[in-house]
């Protein structure tokens, strides 16, 4: 893992929706290879924080770097160096696995050489070489997720955003997909996840946790786990969430 | 009876507080109305006519004289018969009339320009008319029934009901229900003791309202602002009116039935009731001109039976008795549609 | 006839795929029961038979005594129904919505409001305000409001806690723990694997299959596993070469350590060791206490 540059730089970052302000100063940085855990408690203003950073909405006030763009001037920049995977994988159920994956690759400008070497390397190691032609509705949902990560990151952004990737799934896929996060990171990508499953956080080199727009928590999991005295992530989570006033 | 009224209390909530789709609603019918009443009109004015006298005789200057102070014709003068090409080539003018005499008696040929089929044929008729009114030749009268000053308006008024009431009975109600199906508050409504039949009543009755609403906007609008003839025929219009509500409420049943999302039930209500409505109904294009097959097509389209029912007794001012036809179709139509509708609704 | 559930040989396929095979089980009366599974397990769907919005293809479920096909309509008032999505009118206040649904049972708020207080009384102070713009949270109040408002017999909630946060969700279990001490027989689903805890007996299912069904911590008991945590500065980097090691059934993240399921061969010393001379020299192995996702994970690596 190298830690010289921030993938994203994060200062005093507000949002405000009228008289509300969803996001209130956040600031941090997150390096290249990390996997930056984002939690919080529903409603601390996760999402809009993480639509800022995507280039989708322009912050109130503040700054914001992300793979080396300001999300303020140059969201369009932003946009094209970072991979994006949702909840609901945003696959299109009536194309093939190839298909959507040939669909993602040209929307991000991959050239046809590029996208060959790229989907045959990911064919090979997710072992999805036999379902190329399968239209992606009929496939499980463990094969989704997967494809879901290869779509967003066929282009090798600098980061990838995931959205709670793992809402629902079973223990077993969940952990393959962890494996997957855990490979990325290690080849470079920089990955910034959020999550409801508090033993994920675990899995993150650093957590950040959000409460009614600030970010109340900050630091490796042992860390935050022997400042506040607890032996899991969930209660240091409980504890830092339990004050919040606000929810969605 | 607690449950009917707290059901038709929760859609009347829906309704009133959706306040945009309410002003459409309402909306809707009027500016339909007077869009057709006022704005769009197909009868023709302004037809400009040109003529070619070979020889001036008195009945050849009797002729010119009426086409030019005819109200309808707006005379573009005398040309000669080398440039008629040109004129209507141009489109200087939209009819050119030969006159010529033959020992004395004038006889007559019109070149129109038929690119606008409509325009044509009203600028014969008009001609036609005025040279026919000349002196020497006899004359051909026509009276025209029902619609004395051919007014269009009168024309669509029916037309327009028959489409209003599909789109918005239908249409509301079907995205209504469906909705209900998306929110998975169907679900709960079912799982309760109360019976299916009893939840339709609770959707219908509060649209069946609504749809009384817009049809007496209607009425008065096409009585007093459209100048509709008024007669005692009124009380048969929304008799037959409340059994066309009636049927498009159980298309719309019947739809919601079907489809399981808000968007198919709008494409479906659209593109399945709308467009054949508009279509093959009659409102736009007679039946009677269409190709055998369409002209079966559109008799299992409510809105034909319901449209010529209403031009019968809203323009002609005829009795009952004449739409008997209709009224019995309409009724079957609206016994079977509510009974798929209520089967297909029952099952699990 | 203590069951209040009682669920025997139930299956259901939607085009050629099993989406319920074969289930059994019984909850008793007063039970709080967890039904634990990922999604698409077939939980709903099981939800909704035993609601009456789906027949079965064979098999039978009773409640209360009633046959869920038969005697639908009279079983229906003794069921408390809470659907996988918020189901609810979001354009109807808080009360409205709740007078609505008293009044599709015909009775009245006043006459059961001792029953929801304990889940109602935060949503006392906004009467007023639109279903749709309560939060997460509060939706979920509601909800759970209007499914006890007729008194039912038995709550069946489906996935109450999707998409909640970890202290809501939390809170949302206590407020099911007081119903349960007032004497509700509680039927919940969820995917949250950390939640079977607050159940008092479980079942478990996944692809249709019911895997096991008991109390947790019976369940763990029987789990019958040489389990171990591994821990090591560069988990992922250890967790791939464990997985290769001879010994080693499976190894799987868990929160901050790893689990490590050994075969009857396996030496920890040992392969501590191994693993030190191989450049990994910050690693411990030692025993694990295993839970419910422990099992979960068995289950399925055992392809059931």
């Amino acid at each position: 893992m190298e830690n010289n540059a921030p993938v994203i730089s994060v200062k005093d970052l507000t949002k405000k929706f009228g008289k509300f302000t969803a996001v209130d100063h956040i600031s941090f940085d997150v390096m290249k290879g990390e996997i930056f855990g984002f939690l919080g408690a529903n409603g601390a203003g996760k999402t809009t924080a993480m639509r800022m950073l995507c280039g989708l909405s322009i912050p109130t006030s503040g700054h914001g770097k992300v793979a080396g763009y300001d999300i303020t001037t140059r969201p369009e920049d932003v946009k094209r160096h970072i991979g994006y995977m949702s909840q609901k994988f945003s696959l299109y159920g009536e194309l093939s696995v190839k298909e959507n994956l040939k669909l993602f690759s040209s929307i991000y400008g991959v050239s046809n050489a590029d996208f060959k070497k790229r989907s045959d390397k990911l064919f090979d190691e997710l072992g999805m070489n036999d379902m190329h032609n399968t239209l992606v509705k009929d496939i499980p949902v463990g094969w989704k997720q997967k494809l879901a990560f290869a779509s967003a990151t066929i282009h090798i952004p600098e980061v990838v955003f995931l959205d709670e990737p793992t809402g629902g799934v079973d223990p077993v896929t969940r952990r393959k997909f962890w494996e997957l996060i855990y490979k990325a990171s290690s080849e470079g990508m920089t990955v910034f996840v959020t999550t409801h499953y508090l033993d994920e956080a675990e899995y993150c080199n650093r957590v950040s946790i959000m409460v009614d727009g600030h970010i109340s928590a900050l630091g490796s999991p042992t860390a935050l786990k022997n400042k506040y005295g607890s032996d899991t992530m969930d209660e240091v989570f409980r504890i830092i969430a339990k004050d919040a006033t606000r929810s969605d | 009876m607690a449950i009917l009224n707290s059901l038709i209390k929760k859609e009347a909530y829906h309704i009133l507080r959706d306040k945009r789709t309410m002003i459409i609603t309402l909306m809707m019918p009027l500016v339909l109305l007077l869009l057709f009443g006022f704005a769009i009109s197909t009868e023709v004015n302004d037809v400009r006519v040109v003529a070619i006298v070979d020889r001036h005789t008195d009945e050849t200057r009797d002729i010119v004289e009426r086409l030019s102070v005819n109200p309808y014709i707006s005379f573009k003068g005398l040309a000669s018969s080398s440039e008629v090409d040109k004129i209507l080539g141009t489109g200087y003018a939209d009819a050119a009339v030969f006159i010529k005499n033959n020992d004395g008696n004038p006889v007559s040929q019109i070149i129109v320009d038929a690119s606008n089929t409509v325009v044509a044929q009203a600028s014969t008729g008009y001609i036609r008319s005025i040279i026919s009114g000349s002196s020497s030749v006899a004359p051909t009268l026509t009276q025209t029934l029902y619609n004395p000053q051919l007014k269009s308006a009168y024309n669509f008024v029916p037309g327009i009901m028959g489409m209003i009431f599909i789109l918005i009975c239908a249409i509301m109600t079907s995205v209504s229900l469906v909705r209900e199906k998306e929110n998975g508050t169907m679900d709960l409504l079912l799982v309760s003791p109360v019976k299916p039949a009893t939840i339709i009543t609770g959707k219908l009755i509060p649209y069946f309202i609504l749809s009384c609403v817009i049809l007496f906007v209607m009425l008065t609008i096409a009585y007093t602002v459209l100048g509709l003839p008024v007669s005692s025929r009124i009380i048969d219009v929304v008799v037959i009116s409340l059994i066309y509500i009636l049927l498009s409420l159980s298309i719309g049943l019947l739809v919601s039935a079907i489809v399981n999302t808000q968007l198919t039930a709008l494409i479906v209500s659209a593109v399945a009731f709308m467009l054949p409505v508009i279509m093959l109904s009659g409102m736009i294009f007679p039946i009677d001109n269409m190709p055998t097959v369409l002209q079966w097509l559109s008799g299992i389209i409510p809105a034909r039976w319901y449209t010529q029912a209403m031009r019968k007794l809203m323009v002609q001012q005829l009795d009952l008795g004449y739409v008997l036809q209709e009224v019995v179709i309409l009724l079957s139509m609206t016994v079977l549609i509510l009974a798929i509708a209520l089967k297909k609704f029952n099952t699990k | 006839m203590s069951a209040a559930v009682k669920i025997t040989g139930l299956s259901k396929s939607y085009r050629h795929i099993r989406v319920l095979d074969r289930v059994s089980f019984n909850v008793e009366k007063g039970e709080l029961f967890g039904l634990i599974g990922p999604d698409g397990a077939g939980k709903s769907t099981l939800y909704k038979i035993l609601a009456t919005l789906l027949t079965p293809d064979s098999g039978e479920a009773r409640i209360c005594g009633l046959d869920v096909v038969r005697d639908y309509k009279r079983l229906r008032t003794h069921i408390g129904y809470m659907p996988e999505r918020f189901s609810l009118y979001q354009d109807l206040t808080v009360m409205e919505n709740l007078n609505f649904f008293a009044s599709l049972f015909g009775v009245t708020v006043k006459e059961n409001y001792d029953l929801i207080a304990p889940v109602f009384s935060q949503l006392e102070k906004f009467p007023n305000r639109m279903a749709g713009a309560l939060s997460g949270g509060m939706k979920q109040k509601l909800a759970l409001s209007c499914a006890l408002i007729h008194r039912p017999d038995i709550l069946l909630l489906d996935e109450p806690t999707t998409g909640v946060d970890a202290v809501s969700r939390s809170e949302f279990w206590d407020m099911l723990s007081t119903l349960k001490e007032n004497g509700m027989t509680i039927m919940v689903s969820t995917s949250y694997m950390d939640e079977a805890t607050r159940c008092e007996r479980i079942a478990m299912i996944n692809n249709g299959k019911i895997l096991a069904v008991d109390s947790p911590t019976a369940l763990v008991e029987n789990l019958d596993e040489n389990l171990y945590n591994a821990v090591g500065g560069d988990m992922f980097g250890l967790l791939s070469r464990l997985k290769t090691l001879r010994g080693v059934v499976d190894c799987y993240t868990f929160g901050a350590t790893l689990h490590l399921v050994a075969d009857k061969n396996f030496s920890a010393d040992e392969t501590v060791g191994l693993l030190r001379n191989s450049g990994l020299p910050d690693v411990r192995i030692y025993p694990a206490i295993g839970n419910i996702e422990d099992l979960f994970i068995k289950e399925i690596r055992n392809g059931k």
